[in-house]
């Protein structure tokens, strides 16, 4: 007889696992990046099987050589990140920038910290910035989607995003509507897909596809996004209704830029979002206003990812301070 | 309409193999280990001594402590020896180990299995009655029962809550007792509810089990002041103050016992024990033990004499499978790994679970993902994560604080956490060490 095996209860466990958690975010993402590859055609294949290999490259190198660790590549977080990284720069962005972005985002970003589950910020968003920094020509410059076997809508290769075309507007002393005429059809356009843009921000409807597979799943819940998206519409439509010459009305910001991208894939990252549901609602609500903030203020247009990487510093302390409710718990007189 | 409690839970898988085999005697040991220590609080005094000849039924050891209770032969014979033996626990513990011959019983106690309905005894006869029978909670805690029944000054209970709720995998003894000593069980919760003095007795059982709320419910009819409450089936919904919250919807403060908001809870089982105690004069000696697990030939319910060896009840169940990887004393959540199969059964053995090697084998510990289900399945609304790490830090004054000592330790987040972490290792790590530094700043 083999001898018996002592340890303490409990003796069973769920098929929860970190890998079933990781693929599962994997495949929410795939609506997003099949509408990118019709849109981008072969660049966001390009793109996206660059930034995920260069991803796995470094986490590997990393594990392996630096840090002479297990390497836990198969884990699915290192193709996360690679996925959310492709999908936040231009389709025409060269090999060593991205390679560039891969470095960043996996080894500064998440091994600097110890590894999956350690970091402080999303990495693919520490990568993310860091690139739009260093090389802003090539971070701003967006092909126009053309679908697969279609016509692009101008003759123009690359042209900025709404976002982009409404702060230059702004601040050149147009208003609202006399801006809008540059940009016709968003709604539609944003929603399926005509967006110009970063590879996953094209299609709202794609990346909301995602998020409900993903609640479903419950690897995400409710808080942070419906605290993040009704913060900012709350905070963009005060700024309308005061002076709705000067600010764009909520829906604009709702689908455009990274906003549903950030609100569903970057925000609900669970490794850099609190733990408690109370503190995932202020996390949600601070980067919503952020985002607003520095979309209308700041000297960026967009503001989703700075938005998010500055609340990412903020859960530490959300987590001291904003506990679950405790069973019996006496309440102080 | 059936009820549960809110705050955590998980749904570990049923598998409630034993649940339609009745319960059945299991032959007589050749060799009874019976510890002096079977519950909680000070272990008992033995009374008797190598060489005496003892009878089923007599009183072997006494509880003397407050907190304490006697412990009676199971079985009739020579003694054989007073030493220690390995328990459930793993640890040497004192035992009186008895040679069996025969089965002959003490005078007085009333083994058929006719029913006795009146109750004559009064409210101190049936505690004092309990209390010298050695009855104590059969859940698995082995609070004594006297002891329970003792309400405070200053505190008074209006109702008593039944645990049928049976919530832990595989085990399956409360609900064969409730189904075929239906009654018996019944007239118990009435005598419980007189020794406590209250108008209330609510049944609780989870809705997996409808034949045992269905019987149940039939049989309380001829009761006054007893109802059967059917309740959602989640874990740990057996624990004392997760079935308060489910049943009556009181919450008991932190760090308090269930009598803080007038509640009493017993076990099934114990109810029945109490019945036997008080109409049948029979001391607490046998229990019903469910074998159990995936690879056993012959899964059922037994009735057992106290100091078994586990080993005999294994034989019953068509023995000890190849693929066994843990034997497991209570069910998968809470349950101990017996390092040895000639541990007794004891008062406090609802059931031997054997796990297949590989259902038994812990998976690989990889990095806290901060997903917070350990946060969103735990019970008390503690975070186990947290409690986690600053274990590891040996930060207990953190620890502390963080309310380690609310953990009940059921098992939710470890079992639910998709990394693997030893969470609850850690919990009770800390559990330990707390406790030592609150006994010590006591003493001060």
């Amino acid at each position: 007889m083999n001898l018996l095996k002592i340890s303490g209860s409990p003796h069973v466990h769920t098929d929860n696992s970190v890998k079933g958690i990781m693929y599962g975010v994997i495949y929410a993402m795939i609506p997003a990046l099949l509408v990118s590859i019709y849109f981008f055609g072969l660049d966001a294949i390009r793109v996206t099987v660059l930034s995920v290999v260069m991803c796995l490259l470094v986490e590997y190198l990393i594990q392996k050589y630096v840090l002479k660790t297990t390497v836990t590549i198969s884990d699915g977080s290192a193709i996360i990140t690679g996925i959310l990284l492709a999908f936040n720069v231009p389709s025409n962005l060269p090999w060593h920038i991205i390679l560039i972005g891969a470095i960043v985002a996996i080894g500064i970003g998440k091994m600097s910290f110890g590894g999956v589950g350690k970091n402080i910020f999303n990495p693919a968003l520490v990568g993310r910035v860091f690139l739009l920094i260093s090389f802003p020509v090539q971070m701003t410059s967006w092909p126009i989607p053309v679908p697969l076997g279609g016509k692009a809508l101008t003759d123009a290769i690359t042209g900025p995003t709404p976002l982009g075309i409404m702060k230059e507007g702004l601040s050149a002393g147009k208003t609202v509507s006399e801006i809008m005429p540059q940009i016709p059809d968003y709604v539609q356009n944003m929603l399926v897909g005509f967006q110009g843009g970063s590879l996953g921000e094209v299609s709202a409807l794609a990346l909301l596809l995602g998020a409900i597979y993903m609640l479903i799943r419950k690897i995400i819940t409710w808080h942070t996004p419906v605290a993040f998206i009704g913060s900012a519409f709350i905070f963009a439509s005060i700024l309308y209704l005061m002076d709705p010459a000067r600010f764009v009305d909520p829906f604009f910001h709702m689908l455009t830029g990274g906003m549903m991208l950030g609100v569903f894939f970057m925000a609900t990252d669970m490794v850099t979002s609190p733990m408690s549901a109370k503190g995932q609602l202020i996390f949600g609500a601070g980067a919503g206003i952020l985002t607003i903030l520095i979309r209308v203020f700041g000297a960026y247009p967009e503001g989703v990812s700075f938005a998010i990487l500055i609340m990412n510093a903020f859960v530490p302390l959300l987590d001291r301070g904003f506990k679950p409710k405790r069973f019996g718990e006496v309440v102080k007189a | 309409m059936l009820k549960t409690f809110k705050l955590g839970g998980v749904h570990p898988a049923e598998n409630k193999i034993s649940e339609d085999k009745k319960i059945e005697v299991l032959p007589l040991p050749k060799i009874a280990y019976i510890p002096i220590s079977q519950h909680l609080g000070a272990p008992a005094k033995p009374l008797v001594n190598k060489g005496d000849a003892i009878k089923v039924g007599q009183q072997i050891a006494k509880g003397e402590a407050f907190i304490s209770a006697n412990i009676h032969s199971s079985v009739s014979g020579k003694v054989q020896k007073v030493d220690t033996v390995i328990d459930a626990s793993g640890y040497k513990r004192t035992a009186v180990v008895v040679q069996v011959e025969g089965d002959e019983w003490e005078d007085g106690i009333d083994r058929t299995r006719d029913i006795k309905r009146d109750i004559t005894l009064s409210q101190k006869e049936i505690i004092a009655k309990i209390n010298e029978k050695g009855i104590v909670g059969l859940g698995g805690a082995t609070f004594p029962s006297h002891v329970k029944l003792m309400v405070p000054d200053g505190k008074k209970a209006d109702v008593l809550i039944i645990n049928g709720v049976e919530c832990e995998p595989y085990l399956t003894s409360d609900h064969r007792l409730m189904l075929e000593m239906g009654e018996e069980m019944m007239i118990g919760v009435e005598i419980l509810k007189r020794a406590l003095g209250v108008n209330r007795a609510v049944i609780g059982i989870e809705n997996n089990k409808p034949d045992a709320i269905e019987h149940l419910s039939k049989i309380a009819k001829n009761f006054s002041g007893i109802e059967v409450q059917g309740l959602k089936v989640k874990y740990p919904q057996g624990a004392e103050k997760q079935l308060i919250k489910a049943i009556i919807n009181r919450e008991v403060p932190s760090g308090k016992l269930p009598i803080e908001v007038g509640a009493v809870v017993n076990n099934s089982g114990t109810a029945y024990a109490v019945y036997e105690a008080v109409q049948k004069n029979k001391p607490l000696i046998e229990r019903v033990v469910t074998i159990t697990g995936k690879s056993v030939k012959n899964p059922g319910n037994f009735m057992v004499r106290i100091g078994t060896p586990v080993s005999e009840l294994i034989e019953a169940g068509g023995g000890l499978p190849d693929d066994t990887g843990k034997v497991i004393s209570g069910g998968p959540m809470m349950g101990k790994a017996l390092n040895s199969l000639e541990a007794p059964i004891v008062k406090g053995t609802s059931g031997i679970l054997i796990m297949q090697e590989e259902e038994a084998a812990r998976k690989q510990v990889l990095n806290c993902i901060r997903c917070s289900r350990c946060v969103s399945v735990c019970p008390m609304g503690l975070e186990p994560y947290l409690l986690e790490k600053v274990v590891m830090f040996e930060d207990f004054e953190r620890t502390e604080k963080e309310r380690v000592m609310d953990c009940i330790e059921c098992g939710s987040c470890q079992f639910t956490c998709p990394a693997n972490r030893p969470l609850l290792d850690y919990i009770r790590l800390g559990k330990n060490k707390v406790g030592q530094i609150m006994r010590a700043r006591a003493k001060k």
